[in-house]
C-alpha cells in the first residue's frame, strides 16, 4: 500500500493506483473530460491538473500520474486552480453551448471566457476532443471505426475520409460514452442513423411485434457469446412478455 | 565476401584506403542535400564528362558534406603525393578548367579553399603554386571546431562501407562484440558522460543501463532521425554523409543492452538520407555486419529503417513508438518510460542520429577520452547548424562550454554584410532567443537552460539588428500550432491563442493587456501540456519577452516596429536626395506600386504598396528608408 496526503488528509491506495483515484478516494471531485475508468489513461484534457507540493514539486495531471510513496498534493492551490481555469476557458470559447462544460466551468469559478467565441461555422461545436468516443470504438468494442483525423486546431473525429463506415456496428458507444452530447444517433424506421459518423445501419426486427431494436451488424455477437442467442431474438418488450407468460404458464399449472 | 573475423575487417580497410587515397587523381564532390540545391549535381556531371572527354583517369566520388556549407559546391581533389585541396563555390565553368588543368598536370587554382590535412597525405610535397593556401583547419570556421560526430562528413564515400572501414569503422563493433561484455560496453558510455544529443541531454549510458536491466524480452533500440526543427539539418546530414557511423552505433547500442531488431526512422522528407541509409543497411547485410552472428560473436542484430510522414511530434518518443506501431503520431503520458515499457510494450532506447554516431568513437577510444573534451558534466562535441544573419553557415561541430562568442564571431565570422548581431536562437522551437550582451555565455545543457533556451537538436539561427524579435517569436508559434498533434488541450488551445495575440501585436492592434494575457497563456502551456513539445512551444515568447520586452512595448504602444520588419507598422518612402531613377525597384515592385522617369527620382504609391521591402533590399542607393511606426 502507498501512502500519501492530499489536501492534508493521508491517503493509503494500493501500488499502482493512479492519483485522481486516490484524490476521489478522500471524496474531492476533479473535474475530468478524458478520463473513464473503462479505459486506460489518455491524458489530453488536462482538467485534473493537481499541484505536488512535497518531496519535489510539479503541476501534473492526476489520471495518467501513478501514486508514489510520501506525496504531498494539492488539489486547489492557486497554481492548480489558475491552471484548471484558464484550461475551462478554453474549452468555454471553444464550445459556448455545452451545458456540461458550462457546469464545469462554473463550478470552477469561471462563467466567461476571455478567448471570445467560436467562428460562426463551429457555433455548435460540442466536441472536447477527448477521445473516450475514438478509445471505446477501438479499445472496448474493437470497432476501430472512428479516429482523429487532422492535428493540432484542425483536430476531428470522424470515420475515414468522412463517409459511411463498415466497420462500425452501431452500437452506440461512442454517443454513450461522449461527455459532452457531441455525437448524434437517430433510430428512423428499419435504421439507426449515426449522423456524426455519416453512417447508417440496418436494425433487427423482432420476429414477434415486427419492432426494430438492435444493430444487424450486433448480430456478430450471436457467434462470440453463444448464450444470448436466445436475447437476440426478440425484442425486449417480447422478451420480457414471453418471460411472464411462461411464469404464469408455470404458476397456473402449479395451481 | 563475409566479414567474420579482425582480419575480414582488414582486408576491408586496405581496399578502402586504396580508393581513398589511388595512385592517380581522386575528385569528391560534396554531395549532400546542401551540396545538391547549389548546383553540385551538374559540376559531378561536368567533371565526369570532360574527364571522358579528355582521357583523364580519375576516380570521381560523390561524397557527403564537410559543413562549409555556405562555400557549396565543394569539391576535393586529391592528387597522390601532392594532398588534398578544397576547392569552394565551384560552378560548371570552373569544374571545366580544373580538368583542364589536371589533364595537363597541373593542380587548379581557381577556387581553391584550403588544403585538406589527412593522415595519410601529411608527407605530401609542398604545393608550390598553391603555397599560400591555408589548411582548412586554420580557416576562421574550421579552426575552433573538433570534429568526432562529423569525423567521416565528406571525407569518404557515404555509401562505400570498405572506405568507413578504412577511417577506423567497425573497430568499435569488433572491440564490443569479441573483447567486451554489453556492461562493460555501458560501463563505457556512461564514464564518457555522453549526454543524448537529441536535446534533453538525458545521460546515454543511463538510459542504457535501465533498459539493459530490464528483464523483459525482446528489446528494440531506435535511431530517432525525425529531426524537424526550422533551420535544423544536422542529422540529415550525418545519415546523408556517414551513414555507417549510426548504423554502427545503433548496432553496438543494440549489443549493450540486449536488443536484436533496431529502427532507423528518417522523415520522408529526406529521401537522400533515405537513400544513402537502405544502401549502407542493405551493404551491411550483405557483408555480415547485420544479421546474424556478427564477427562471429554470437550476437544477432537487424536493422529496418522505417520512414516518418513528416510530424514535427513524432520526435517525441512516445509520438515516434506510436508512429512505428501503425498508430497516430501522438504522445502518451510518460512514465512508463520507454526504457521500460516502449515499443509494443517492450524496454525501448531512442537515440537520436548524433548520439548514436558518436557511441564508435567511445568505444573505441576509450571513455577517459571522451571525457576529456568539453566541460565537467558537458562533455563532448555537439554538432549545431549555424544559420541565419551570420557571415560563415554551415555545419559546425564543437566541443561544448565554447561560448557562443566564439560561435558566433569567431566560427560564424560575425553579422552578415557587417551588420550587427541582436540574438541567437538555439534549440529550435522549443528554444529560445538570447540576446547579444549574453554571448558570453557557455553553450551547454545547463547554461542555455538557466537563460532561458535550451541546447535542442542542435538548431542554431542567427538574429542581426534587421531581425523584429515580436516576429520571430510569431514565426515559431505559426510553427509549433501548425505541428501540434492537438491531443492535448493546452497545446492545441494555447499554441493557438498565443499566435493570434502575436498577430494582434504584429499588425499593431493589440492592447496593453495582451501582453499580460500573453504570458499567463504561456505559463499554463508550459505547465500543463502532455508532452515536451507543448511544454517548451512558449520558450519563443516567454525568451523574447525577457529579453526584448522593449520591442513588445514599441509594437503595442506606440505601433511602432523598431526593426523595420512588421508589414503594418511600417511605411517605405523614396529619398529624391539619393534616388539615381535606376528603375531597379520600379521593375522589383511585385505590385507596380513604383513610378517615376527614368534618372529621376522615384516615387511609392502609399495605397498600393504591400510594405515587403523588395525595393529597399535591391536599393544599390540606399535611398529607400523605412518609416517605423
Amino acid at each position: 500500500m502507498i501512502n500519501l496526503t492530499v489536501n492534508g488528509q493521508p491517503v493509503t491506495v494500493p501500488e499502482g493506483t493512479i492519483l485522481l483515484e486516490a484524490v476521489r478516494a478522500i471524496g474531492v471531485d476533479l473535474p475530468t473530460l478524458c478520463y473513464h475508468e473503462a479505459l486506460a489513461p489518455y491524458g489530453a484534457c488536462r482538467l485534473c491538473m493537481v499541484e505536488i507540493t512535497a518531496p519535489f514539486s510539479a503541476t501534473v495531471a492526476s489520471c495518467t500520474y501513478p501514486v508514489e510513496e510520501g506525496l504531498v498534493v494539492e488539489t486547489d492551490s492557486p497554481k492548480a486552480l489558475a491552471t484548471r481555469r484558464l484550461n475551462l476557458e478554453f474549452l468555454l470559447s471553444r464550445c459556448p453551448h455545452s451545458s456540461t462544460i458550462r457546469e464545469m466551468a462554473a463550478g470552477e469559478g469561471v462563467t466567461y471566457s476571455r478567448f471570445g467565441e467560436p467562428p460562426p461555422d463551429e457555433a455548435d461545436e460540442l466536441c472536447v476532443l477527448c477521445g473516450l468516443c475514438v478509445r471505446v470504438c477501438r479499445d472496448v468494442i474493437g470497432a476501430a471505426a472512428i479516429s482523429f483525423i487532422g492535428r493540432g486546431t484542425k483536430r476531428k473525429v470522424g470515420t475515414p475520409f468522412n463517409v459511411h463506415s463498415d466497420a462500425c456496428i452501431g452500437c452506440g458507444a461512442c454517443a454513450e460514452i461522449c461527455p459532452t452530447g457531441a455525437i448524434r444517433i437517430e433510430d428512423r424506421g428499419s435504421k439507426r442513423i449515426l449522423h456524426t459518423w455519416n453512417t447508417t445501419v440496418e436494425l433487427h426486427a423482432c420476429p414477434e411485434c415486427g419492432r426494430f431494436f438492435a444493430p444487424e451488424p450486433m448480430s456478430l455477437l450471436k457467434e462470440i457469446f453463444p448464450e444470448i442467442k436466445d436475447l437476440w431474438t426478440l425484442c425486449p418488450a417480447c422478451r420480457q412478455q414471453r418471460t411472464a407468460r411462461q411464469w404464469l404458464d408455470t404458476e397456473t399449472d402449479k395451481a | 565476401m563475409k566479414v567474420r573475423t579482425r582480419s575480414d575487417l582488414a582486408t576491408l580497410s586496405s581496399s578502402g584506403l586504396s580508393t581513398l587515397y589511388p595512385p592517380g587523381l581522386r575528385i569528391s564532390v560534396g554531395m549532400a542535400t546542401c551540396g545538391l540545391a547549389t548546383g553540385a549535381a551538374d559540376v559531378y556531371h561536368v567533371l565526369h564528362d570532360e574527364a571522358d572527354r579528355r582521357g583523364l583517369d580519375l576516380m570521381l566520388v560523390a561524397t557527403g558534406c564537410i559543413g562549409y556549407c555556405q562555400q557549396e559546391p565543394l569539391v576535393d581533389v586529391y592528387m597522390q603525393g601532392r594532398g588534398h585541396i578544397l576547392y569552394s563555390k565551384v560552378t560548371t565553368d570552373i569544374a571545366s578548367d580544373m580538368i583542364a588543368s589536371l589533364a595537363s598536370g597541373e593542380l587548379p587554382t581557381e577556387g581553391a579553399l584550403a588544403i585538406i590535412p589527412e593522415e595519410n597525405s601529411r608527407n605530401s610535397k609542398p604545393l608550390e603554386k598553391l603555397a599560400g593556401l591555408p589548411l582548412l583547419n586554420d580557416l576562421p570556421f574550421y579552426s575552433l571546431q573538433h570534429k568526432i560526430i562529423l569525423r567521416n562528413c565528406g571525407l569518404a564515400d557515404p555509401v562505400c562501407l570498405e572506405e568507413y572501414v578504412a577511417r577506423e569503422g567497425y573497430q568499435a563493433l569488433a572491440l564490443a562484440l569479441l573483447d567486451l561484455k554489453s556492461e562493460e560496453v555501458i560501463d563505457q558510455v556512461l564514464g564518457s558522460g555522453l549526454r543524448g544529443r537529441g536535446g534533453a541531454g538525458f545521460p546515454t549510458g543511463r538510459k542504457w543501463q535501465i533498459c539493459h536491466d530490464e528483464q523483459a524480452q525482446p528489446k528494440y533500440i531506435i535511431c530517432n532521425g525525425d529531426e524537424g526543427d526550422p533551420g535544423a539539418y544536422m542529422d540529415r546530414t550525418v545519415l546523408e554523409s556517414d551513414p555507417y557511423s549510426v548504423i554502427e552505433g545503433i548496432t553496438i547500442a543494440g549489443y549493450a543492452i540486449g536488443a536484436s531488431q533496431g529502427f532507423i526512422y528518417v522523415r520522408n522528407e529526406y529521401p537522400l538520407a533515405i537513400e544513402r541509409t537502405t544502401r549502407a543497411v542493405a551493404r551491411a547485410e550483405e557483408i555480415g555486419l547485420l544479421g546474424n552472428n556478427i564477427l562471429n560473436s554470437g550476437f544477432d542484430f537487424n536493422i529496418s529503417i522505417i520512414r516518418g510522414a513528416g510530424a514535427f511530434v513524432c520526435g517525441e518518443e512516445t509520438a515516434l513508438i506510436s508512429s512505428i506501431e501503425g498508430g497516430l503520431g501522438e504522445p502518451r503520458p510518460r512514465p512508463p518510460f520507454p526504457a521500460t515499457s516502449g515499443l509494443w510494450g517492450k524496454p525501448t532506447i531512442i537515440n537520436n542520429v548524433k548520439t548514436l554516431a558518436t557511441i564508435p568513437v567511445i568505444v573505441s577510444h576509450g571513455s577517459n577520452w571522451y571525457a576529456g573534451i568539453g566541460e565537467n558534466g558537458n562533455t563532448g562535441t555537439v554538432v549545431f547548424s549555424l544559420v541565419g544573419k551570420v557571415a560563415n553557415t554551415g555545419l559546425v561541430e564543437v566541443p561544448l562550454g565554447l561560448t557562443l562568442n566564439d560561435m558566433l564571431q569567431g566560427i560564424g565570422g560575425g553579422g552578415l554584410n557587417g551588420k550587427s548581431l541582436k540574438a541567437v536562437q538555439t534549440g529550435g522551437p522549443s528554444g529560445g532567443c538570447l540576446p547579444e550582451r549574453l554571448f558570453h555565455l557557455q553553450i551547454d545543457y545547463e547554461t542555455l537552460t538557466q537563460a532561458g533556451s535550451i541546447m535542442g537538436s542542435g538548431g542554431m539561427v542567427v538574429m542581426d539588428e534587421e531581425t523584429c524579435m515580436v516576429d520571430v517569436a510569431r514565426y515559431f508559434l505559426g510553427f509549433t500550432m501548425s505541428e501540434s498533434c492537438g491531443k492535448c488541450t493546452p497545446c492545441r488551445e494555447g499554441t493557438r491563442a498565443m499566435y493570434e495575440i502575436l498577430t494582434r501585436i504584429v499588425e499593431g492592434k493589440a492592447i496593453p493587456e495582451d501582453l499580460k494575457l500573453l504570458e499567463e497563456i504561456a505559463d499554463w502551456v508550459k505547465t500543463a501540456s502532455l508532452c515536451g513539445l507543448g511544454q517548451t512551444a512558449p520558450n519563443p515568447v516567454l525568451s523574447t519577452l525577457r529579453y526584448f520586452r522593449d520591442e513588445y512595448e514599441a509594437h503595442v504602444r506606440d505601433k511602432c516596429c523598431p526593426a523595420g520588419v512588421c508589414r503594418a507598422l511600417i511605411q517605405l518612402n523614396i529619398l529624391p536626395d539619393l534616388c539615381t531613377g535606376c528603375r531597379l525597384c520600379q521593375r522589383e515592385c511585385p505590385v507596380g506600386a513604383i513610378s517615376g522617369e527614368k534618372k529621376k527620382p522615384h516615387v511609392i504609391d502609399q495605397e498600393l504598396c504591400t510594405h515587403c521591402r523588395s525595393c529597399y533590399d535591391i536599393c544599390p542607393e540606399g535611398a529607400v528608408e523605412i518609416a517605423r511606426g
